[in-house]
């Protein structure tokens, strides 16, 4: 009955983690621009949502006792990938700055999504617990 | 939580950034310059940047990749000559040696190292704000 009340919120929570683990990666490529030979890196963060969560969003994956569930940051790294060129510099280096700076701009509105979701959830779930005669 | 390494990354490559600004503003300051305490005359230094990893107890993570300044080098080519027989510096066949700094190579460099702060201070100042938000998390 209660894992009911927390299944929901289980997909957020995976989601939040990634989203964070993918701002790291963004904060590296970012500080590297200026380093030669260092290569963009980023994660399929679908793919890696999907792995987190199961094939069904809201079902935890593990479907026996004696499985190992995955960690966040060991998904983050199975689907981490280089980032593709727009465009070769002399130095090698491979942080193309435009889109590192949008996908970070985006990363941080996601990941604001996604607390603003765990928090309405919270707030259904304490709202459906007060009691009707309670004073509001 | 892996967002606080946001911090050690980006504050490596602000710190990396601040030292390239440094080396630029002396080399602009010597550009001009006919010899050093040395007697020869100044050469531009260049920093190298090197990527360096970082993670969470000891553990090091690809995925925080940090900056850091492994050599400062100095410029070997040779520096301006400027035919002037009456300065006290001039060689035998009246030509002073100036440093080998070039002042647009320098600008450009220093625009460069300036952008870079500034989108890392970015980076940490947002990553502030989303801790910050996580921390109220359910309030």
């Amino acid at each position: 009955m209660l894992d009911r009340l927390t299944t929901g919120l289980e997909f957020q929570t995976q989601a939040l983690a990634l989203r964070a683990e993918r701002q790291r990666l963004l904060a590296s490529n970012i500080a590297n621009a200026d380093t030669p030979g260092y290569q963009a890196k980023d994660m399929d963060f679908a793919r890696a949502l999907r792995e987190a969560v199961g094939q069904a969003p809201g079902q935890a994956s593990v479907t026996h006792a004696a499985h190992l569930s995955q960690s966040p940051n060991g998904l983050a790294t199975s689907t981490r990938q280089f980032a593709i060129q727009a465009q070769t510099n002399l130095d090698t280096n491979g942080v193309d700055m435009d889109r590192e700076r949008a996908a970070f701009a985006d990363n941080t509105l996601r990941y604001e999504a996604t607390l603003r979701f765990i928090n309405g959830s919270v707030r259904t779930t304490l709202d459906a617990m007060r009691s009707h005669n309670a004073a509001v | 939580m892996s967002m606080f390494q946001i911090f050690n990354i980006s504050g490596s490559a602000v710190s990396a950034q601040s030292q390239r600004l440094n080396v630029v503003a002396s080399n602009l300051a010597n550009v001009d310059t006919v010899a050093g305490p040395d007697g020869a005359a100044y050469k531009a230094r260049q920093v190298m940047f090197q990527t360096h990893l970082m993670g969470a107890n000891g553990q090091l993570d690809e995925a925080s990749a940090g900056v850091k300044v492994t050599q400062i080098t100095e410029d070997q080519t040779p520096g301006r000559r400027v035919f002037d027989p009456k300065h006290p510096k001039a060689d035998g066949t009246g030509y002073v040696t100036y440093s080998n700094v070039n002042s647009v190579e320098e600008m450009v460099n220093m625009i460069s190292a300036s952008r870079s702060y500034q989108n890392n201070v970015e980076v940490m100042n947002t990553a502030k704000n989303l801790l910050q938000k996580t921390l109220q998390m359910g309030q």
